[in-house]
């Protein structure tokens, strides 16, 4: 299904999401990796120390989205696959790899980017590629 | 204050990431269909995040320490270890096939779609069972 190009909008939703980065670092020193958060906070060992602000940053992206309906009148536009099974699949890969691979879009794509890590421009590489081959496989060989 | 910071921080991330249309999962796929229907949108979405953090960031590390912290929590590893590899390449599997990352899909939650809470219930056991699974590796093999 085709989606319509938005260079500007996604252009200033992207400073947004660099404008969240610098923020976290600039107040509590952190790197705004959402797998990483996340992950943080299930066990075993939790993060202790860094529970509270963890859970905060989590608050905070649930009510975007609410917010954003709330102020424009209209949700944010979604088209999810109705196959469960594979949106199970894809859910377990996709916590189980960016944990064991330190990273996601956010903690790799855009903070480890920003700082000119070789792990993490590595790291982006790799998920972009096999992301395209996915994507290339799902809708072109098997869903046709 | 901490949490005050933590909470905006969230709060931007997840506007900045409904605004930019990265909450919507056929969007992403579209930027991976190069092939098919592609939509460019989500380079210019990387481009706007890290055009603003590496500017944020290089002036917010000089500084001595952060204002609400004693330190900076970086990452430390620079090695580009098997872990990272086959990590990033499970990881872009499973981002390819639903179109979801962590970002978008918490940011999704609330809005309630059926398919987005079963993504991110199975995307939490995921990392649970990754925590697990690098636990044991550490116990299995002393540093």
């Amino acid at each position: 299904m085709p989606t319509e190009f938005t260079p500007l909008a996604s252009l200033l939703g992207g400073a947004l999401i660099g404008l969240s980065a610098v923020i976290l670092l600039a107040t509590n020193g952190r790197v705004a990796g959402i797998s990483g958060i996340v992950s943080r906070l299930l066990p075993p060992d939790a993060d202790r120390s860094g529970l509270t602000q963890g859970l905060w940053f989590v608050v905070g992206l649930l009510i975007a989205a609410p917010l954003y309906k709330l102020t424009t009148g209209t949700p944010p536009e979604q088209v999810i696959s109705g196959n469960y099974p594979l949106l199970i699949i894809a859910g377990l890969l996709v916590g189980f790899g960016s944990v064991l691979g330190n990273g996601c879009t956010s903690g790799h794509g855009v903070c480890g980017i920003s700082r000119g890590s070789v792990r993490s421009i590595t790291a982006t590489v790799t998920f972009m590629l096999t992301a395209g081959i996915s994507v290339y496989i799902l809708r072109h060989v098997v869903g046709g | 204050m901490r949490s005050f910071y933590a909470l905006l921080s969230g709060l931007i991330f997840g506007i900045g990431l409904v605004i930019s249309g990265m909450a919507n999962p056929a969007k992403v796929q579209n930027f991976l269909d190069i092939f098919g229907t592609w939509d460019p949108s989500l380079a210019f979405v990387m481009a706007g995040a890290i055009a603003v953090t590496a500017l944020g960031y290089a002036r917010v590390l000089k500084r001595p320490h952060p204002l609400a912290h004693t330190m900076f929590h970086m990452p430390t590893k620079t090695d580009l270890d098997p872990r990272l590899l086959s990590g990033s390449a499970i990881f872009g599997i499973g981002w390819g096939l639903s179109g979801f990352c962590p970002g978008p899909a918490i940011t999704s939650l609330s809005l309630l779609a059926p398919g987005t809470v079963v993504f991110v219930v199975a995307m939490i056991i995921g990392m649970w069972a990754a925590k697990l699974f690098g636990q044991t590796r550490a116990t299995q093999l002393p540093a």
